[in-house]
């Protein structure tokens, strides 16, 4: 017989008494029938060997504010470190709303009893439109890599075409869960890029074809890069009849033009920089955006909410667009994709950063990066032996910092800046072996001058 | 001005009441066991859900106990469109449904049951919108509201716009004469355009359904995918099996079972002998779907799927579709098959694995 | 003064907030500000400009983005308008959302998760020894309640897990060469969709068992029947969402396993079994469980979630990367551990959502070995009284009851009797709950039962809180029979009336962002 725990603040009915009452109601001995159809063979009769439970609320705590008081963090270190979750400023308001309980802890009730639920995510699905250029942006994916997929994914089913052409300078990362994701039904197929990091045209003339379904770039890209061809690229592929699908950073889009400006017919991208913070990652929620066609809004595999009247004149609800989603050409699916829990508290976070930051403050924000990110580079650059922004071209928050020339590894140079309880930027000289001992650093609107002018004093002791 | 039709069948759902299953030919015997007739009642519970519509709508029908009675006694505006003589019968029925066709109303209302069903049918086909009103006893075809108030919301949504789909719904037949002596005998005589009667309610973790639409086209995409040269494929009666023939472009038939061969139709409508003529020597494949609300695969109201042709096409070379849906009402009770034959019957028993999607099987027993 | 009345049982009073809140881009004001943003210093601007006008004009943003402008304070009250008109589990007695397991979320959780804000995922390995220790130790956890060998956290949502485990199948039998010949994974209809869904994304052929209309099992035979050397893998769920435990499961795995086929358990319905029976005895090679289920993780409005997969020694290859060893000082990331040709690598980045599996630890050191006995135990319990006060009102009823069955985690009832009575569907009835602040689930498509309900209380409601439930139920029921109107026209006292959904499926009406809704409707 099993012990059991009475009496536990999180299960009300754990009082013996209480659970006697309703062993009775039932007409059962003890609780050990309520399994009683389990057979004897699948029974477990073991003990798990799990820790005992803490004795208090109190002693939980302790525990795991202690587990964590000796690891850093990115207020306790100077962080450069970005390529996929960056560190940005999110407004109080945003923790404040995405805290409440009853967003938190809501998940699948209807359009009335969850009316909040539904108009916010609406609300995220306008703003997001507005800010990437589009007219229909879905309920948010798991992440950026996510997204890609299934945008690789949408444009697949949408032109029959089985090729999907993605970039040379992509996060290895995102290339895996892409390819897994499509492995089924996509040929993937690389374009290069140039010496400055932006796709080669030429090369990419030669990979695009009728089998073409789609090309897949990012702006800024993996490594920071700022593709300054979009256009041309896009024109490319719709020449041989594949889609557009561009990649972004949305923080660029106040100040940057959108995909839709140079020819994107999909937008994906990642959410996390508008008002989420990192969370070791777990910040991530992705988002794909299109046109209003319906072409379009049917090869979506997430839900789509919009806006509608109800029976009372005047008033409006919301509820499902399109649920019943059909595929053009003779790719007959039985329904799009898998759909789950995703990442819904993110996009109604990003909705309330956007409704804060208002049109001045992402203009403000997007040149603020900017201008840190280029100071940035030019104080690394006075150090001997760095090269900073060393492909060269446009960058908005991220760019590579070679550290060939100073006979340091950037493992050895990394190591010597977290003993200064600074983090570098991510080693990439594994991922990208051609290009040496490069790091991706990042700078956003929360470094100061002083932070900067830091990072560069320590890196010239460090390589002196 | 919104046009409504409505036929009433005065005498359907009389033997109910009185221990008789069905009507047809019985009328005497069931007045004679003290039967009233209950479809004016029903019909007019059903015209109940449209009063508020009254000032916006005419009521398009026939003379006395034919529908006028029954409208008239809501105040509704009424136009009578046929006049009837006295004992009315199936003529009155498919005369009037005639009438209101080619008046163009926007939605056809009849009350009665499977006979009346396939009255309308074969006055007017499928090409116009109707709903049936429940009267009869117990009600086979699913052009049927499950109940007269059900049919007047029905209505009522269809005629203000709130529900605009129509969908195919079968006309079954029942031989009444088999059916007291305890057999079910399903016959599909044809299909009429209904109002959607199951509005799927919108999930949320999940994504819906495909419709019934667009699963049978997802299916018949899949069964013409793995179609083999040189092998003739017989398509069964129903409307995802005519999906198959109508995603090729050939004139084949709804009700009626044709012969196709590399894509292309032999022959449409085909009966037993002819169809091994036709075959002549190549493999034969049978691509069936159920059909009536009771699983059935084979039924004895078919006839043109003989023992000789069923057992030249043999249990393997079955392919069954069927949507997941069709599957759902069926709550995984297993499919029928009542050839005539016991031996056939046997022979094709056990497990097949229904095509119901892309990609899709679900696996059904035969029995 | 006399004393409250708290006789009446149904919260008749009960009307949920009703704001008539704008849409916020009605709320702009053009020069309002919600924040202040930095801004670079004067010796930055002077020593590399303004950042944007040396672009290249085709770069450059043409248009400024249509944002609403808004002051902070009114942004604030939009949005806590908007949650006073979202019914979440900490508000309502969260019985009726079925399947989803809506237990009660630690608020000391919140709290600790908050620790992990300002991580960064790429952080030294020096920095998150704690955070690493943490992910070991749950692993650990994890082992224990299924019987499994090894855990990753990394996917993001049960259907990716689901997805997840998919993909290792493919890989496993790649790596053995049989990859060709095996392209179909069987299911159950009363599984998730997702068991089905996310199998054929990795390119199998679904094969669904359907259930026995007398037991509603899986049948046993069918499952044989269609169980081959074609068979990649069985993914089912156990109790599925009728509730009842199949006591056959094992058989079936055997079977699979007779084939060569690999079997995944989907135990996002896990609360059940905590305890009590294990992924392990059952024979299973993989299962998965949600964090934000059976773990007490919150739910987020749909996200952000964890789907915690696991598998045994012969998968641990396949299993993504990296995964988190010790080697008795300290924690390491080991990206080499997956095979590297056919293992699946990565499903979603970095390492999953670290907060979602931080308070899934915190929720098991509450709980330990014998609370989470206990929450099983009583989770059933309050199931089972739930059943037997269900199907004592008249009209409800549940199928495959054999008055011996249990229904362990959850149940499927029915209210075909009142429906064909009445008239009045389980939708309506849905609707109907919100008057008395409360939510009431069907089922997923398609119905195998008419008229649906799936409730699962868990065990986190109190014996009253379950009493409150069902005494409004029956009440609702009573009113389908006496007052059918009110229930048909429901909802009176909620946010709004009833949506008109025309437009949802029509796209010249359909409007999906303000955006399209003003260029659609002037």
């Amino acid at each position: 017989m099993k012990k059991g725990f009475p009496n536990h603040p999180y299960i009300p009915n754990s009082v013996p008494e209480i659970e006697r009452e309703m062993l009775d109601f039932i007409g059962l001995e003890s609780l050990d029938d309520l399994h009683k159809n389990v057979p004897d063979a699948l029974l477990f009769k073991g003990e798990m060997d799990i820790p005992e439970a803490f004795g208090s609320e109190y002693e939980l705590r302790r525990h795991v504010e202690e587990l964590f008081s000796g690891d850093g963090d990115c207020k306790k270190y100077l962080n450069f470190l970005g390529a996929g979750c960056w560190q940005h400023y999110v407004p109080a308001i945003c923790d404040e709303i995405n805290s409440r309980g009853e967003f938190l802890t809501a998940y699948g009730g209807e359009a009335y009893n969850e009316l909040g639920r539904f108009q916010s995510q609406f609300e995220y699905q306008s703003m997001v439109a507005e800010l990437v250029g589009m007219d229909v942006v879905n309920v948010p994916a798991i992440d950026w890599p996510q997204a890609a997929a299934t945008t690789c994914a949408m444009a697949h089913r949408k032109t029959g075409r089985p090729q999907i052409v993605l970039p040379a300078i992509l996060d290895p990362e995102k290339r895996a869960i892409i390819e897994n994701f499509g492995r089924a039904t996509i040929e993937f197929v690389t374009v290069d890029c140039t010496e400055d990091g932006q796709i080669d045209i030429e090369d990419l003339k030669k990979k695009v074809g009728p089998q073409t379904a789609g090309v897949y770039f990012e702006n800024p890209n993996y490594l920071g890069v700022i593709e300054t061809r979009g256009a041309e690229i896009s024109r490319i592929a719709h020449e041989a009849g594949a889609e557009s699908l561009v990649g972004v950073d949305p923080i660029t889009l106040g100040v940057l033009a959108t995909p839709p400006e140079y020819g994107a017919d999909i937008v994906c991208g990642e959410l996390q920089p508008l008002g989420i913070h990192m969370n070791y990652g777990g910040g991530l929620a992705g988002f794909m955006a299109t046109r209003d066609e319906e072409a379009y809004v049917n090869e979506y595999p997430s839900r789509l909410f919009g806006i509608a009247p109800t029976v009372e004149p005047g008033e409006y609800g919301f509820g499902d667009v399109a649920y019943d989603r059909t595929s053009f050409g003779d790719l007959r699916e039985g329904g799009k994709e898998y759909v789950g829990t995703q990442a819904a508290l993110w996009g109604l976070t990003a909705g309330v950063y956007l409704a804060t930051m208002g049109p001045v403050g992402m203009e403000e924000v997007g040149q603020t990066c900017m201008q840190n990110a280029r100071y940035a580079v030019k104080k690394l650059n006075e150090i001997k032996g760095v090269r900073a922004n060393s492909a060269g071209g446009l960058f908005f928050k991220e760019f590579l910092v070679d550290f060939t020339a100073t006979g340091k590894t950037v493992s050895e140079v990394n190591d010597l800046l977290l003993s200064e309880g600074i983090f570098g930027g991510k080693d990439v000289s594994a991922e990208f072996p051609h290009l040496g001992q490069q790091a991706l650093y990042c700078v956003t609107e929360i470094h100061t001058q002083r932070d900067i002018d830091r990072l560069a004093n320590v890196l010239a002791r460090i390589l002196a | 001005m919104i046009q409504i039709g409505l036929i009433v069948n005065p005498v359907a759902g009389l033997g109910g009441s009185v221990g008789l299953k069905g009507t047809d030919g019985m009328v005497e015997e069931a007045l004679r066991r003290g039967a009233e007739p209950l479809s004016n009642e029903r019909a007019t519970t059903a015209l109940r859900g449209l009063l508020s519509l009254k000032d916006e709508a005419v009521i398009c029908t026939g003379s006395g106990d034919l529908g006028e009675t029954c409208a008239r006694s809501l105040g509704f505006e009424t136009q009578v469109l046929h006049e009837t003589s006295g004992s009315t019968g199936a003529e009155d029925t498919r005369a009037l449904a005639q009438k209101l066709a080619l008046r163009g109303v926007d939605l056809i209302l009849f009350a009665g049951g499977d006979g009346t069903a396939a009255d309308v049918y074969e006055a007017i086909g499928e090409k116009h919108p109707v709903l049936g009103i429940p009267t009869g006893v117990k009600i086979y075809s699913p052009v049927y509201a499950t109940t007269p108030a059900a049919a007047g919301e029905l209505a009522r949504l269809y005629l203000t716009g709130f529900r605009s789909e129509l969908e195919q719904a079968e006309v079954l037949d029942i031989d009444e004469e088999q059916y007291r002596l305890g057999r079910v005998d399903v016959r599909l005589r044809g299909y009429l355009s209904v109002p959607q009667k199951n509005r799927l309610i919108q999930g949320r973790k999940a994504p819906s359904l495909l419709s019934e639409q667009a699963a049978a086209d997802a299916i018949a995409a899949m069964v013409i995918r793995d179609m083999e040269p040189d092998v003739c494929y017989l398509i069964g009666a129903g409307t995802t099996t005519y999906r198959i023939t109508e995603r090729l472009g050939l004139a084949g038939t709804l009700i009626g079972v044709d012969l196709i061969c590399n894509k292309q139709l032999i022959e449409a409508d085909v009966y037993g002998s002819r169809i091994l003529e036709l075959a002549a020597g190549r493999p034969l494949k049978l691509v069936l779907t159920v059909t009536g609300g009771q699983g059935f695969l084979l039924g004895r109201g078919n006839q043109q799927l003989t023992p000789d042709v069923l057992k030249a096409v043999g249990k393997d070379n079955i392919i069954v579709i069927a949507t997941q849906l069709k599957l759902a009402s069926l709550g995984g009770r297993p499919l029928l098959l009542d050839t005539g034959s016991e031996e056939t019957d046997r022979e094709l028993s056990g497990y097949y694995k229904v095509i119901a999607g892309h990609n899709r099987y679900i696996a059904a027993k035969a029995e | 003064m006399k004393r409250i009345d708290r006789s009446k049982k149904v919260r008749t009073g009960f009307h949920q907030a009703k704001w008539d809140e704008p849409i916020i881009f009605e709320l702009s004001t053009p020069g309002e500000r919600g924040v202040s943003v930095p801004k670079a210093n004067a010796a930055v601007a002077a020593a590399v400009g303004d950042g944007i006008s040396d672009l290249p004009d085709h770069l450059k943003r043409k248009k400024r983005v249509n944002l609403p402008e808004i002051s902070q304070n009114r942004v604030l009250r939009h949005y806590m308008r908007l949650s006073q008109m979202t019914l979440g589990a900490d508000v309502n007695i969260e019985i009726g959302q079925g399947t989803c397991t809506m237990k009660y979320s630690p608020k000391v959780n919140e709290q600790l998760a908050r620790l992990v804000a300002d991580m960064h995922p790429l952080q030294d390995e020096d920095t998150v020894q704690g955070m690493l220790q943490m992910y070991y130790e749950m692993d650990l956890y994890m082992r224990e309640i299924s019987g499994l060998d090894k855990f990753t956290f990394q996917p993001g949502g049960g259907s990716q897990a689901i997805f997840l485990m998919a993909s290792m199948v493919r890989g496993y039998f790649e790596s053995i060469g049989e990859a060709e010949q095996r392209t179909e994974v069987i299911t159950t209809l009363y599984s998730h969709p997702s068991d089905a869904a996310a199998p054929a994304v990795t390119g199998y052929d679904i094969v669904y068992v359907q259930p026995d209309p007398d037991t509603g099992l899986p049948d046993l035979e069918a499952f044989k029947a269609v169980c081959s050397e074609k068979t990649a893998a069985f993914m089912v769920a156990n109790p599925e969402d009728t509730g009842l435990f199949n006591g056959h499961i094992k058989e079936l795995v055997d079977y699979a396993h007779s084939v060569g086929a690999l079997c995944c358990y989907d135990q996002a319905n896990g609360n059940a079994v905590l305890g009590v029976a294990r992924a392990k005895e059952a024979g299973f090679d993989m299962c998965h469980f949600n964090l934000h289920k059976t773990f007490s993780s919150p739910h987020g409005c749909s996200g952000p979630a964890c789907g915690a997969a696991g598998v045994v020694e012969k998968l641990i290859p396949f299993l993504p990367v990296p995964s988190v060893e010790f080697d008795g000082k300290k924690y390491r990331l080991d990206c080499d551990a997956a095979d590297e040709e056919y293992g699946v690598s990565k499903v979603r980045a970095f390492m999953g959502v670290a907060p979602v599996v931080l308070r899934a630890y915190c929720w098991i050191r509450m709980l330990g070995p014998n609370g989470l006995w206990q929450v099983t135990k009583t989770a059933v319990l309050n199931n089972n009284y739930l059943f037997k006060r269900m199907m004592s009102i008249p009209g409800i009823s549940a199928y495959y009851e054999d008055g011996n069955n249990q229904r362990v985690e959850q149940c499927r009832y029915t209210m075909e009797q009142v429906t064909k009575d009445t008239g009045i569907t389980s939708g309506d009835v849905q609707r109907r709950m919100m008057d008395f602040g409360m939510h009431f689930w069907t089922s997923h498509h398609p119905y195998y039962l008419p008229e649906p309900i799936t409730l699962e209380p868990t065990e986190s409601p109190s014996k009253k809180d379950i009493d409150e439930y069902v005494d409004t139920v029956a009440h609702i029921i009573q009113e389908c029979y006496q007052t059918p109107d009110i229930v048909k026209t429901a909802p009176h006292r909620s946010t709004i009336h009833q949506v008109d959904e025309r437009w949802m499926d029509d796209p010249d009406g359909w409007a999906i962002t303000w955006k399209i809704y003003n260029r659609k409707y002037q």
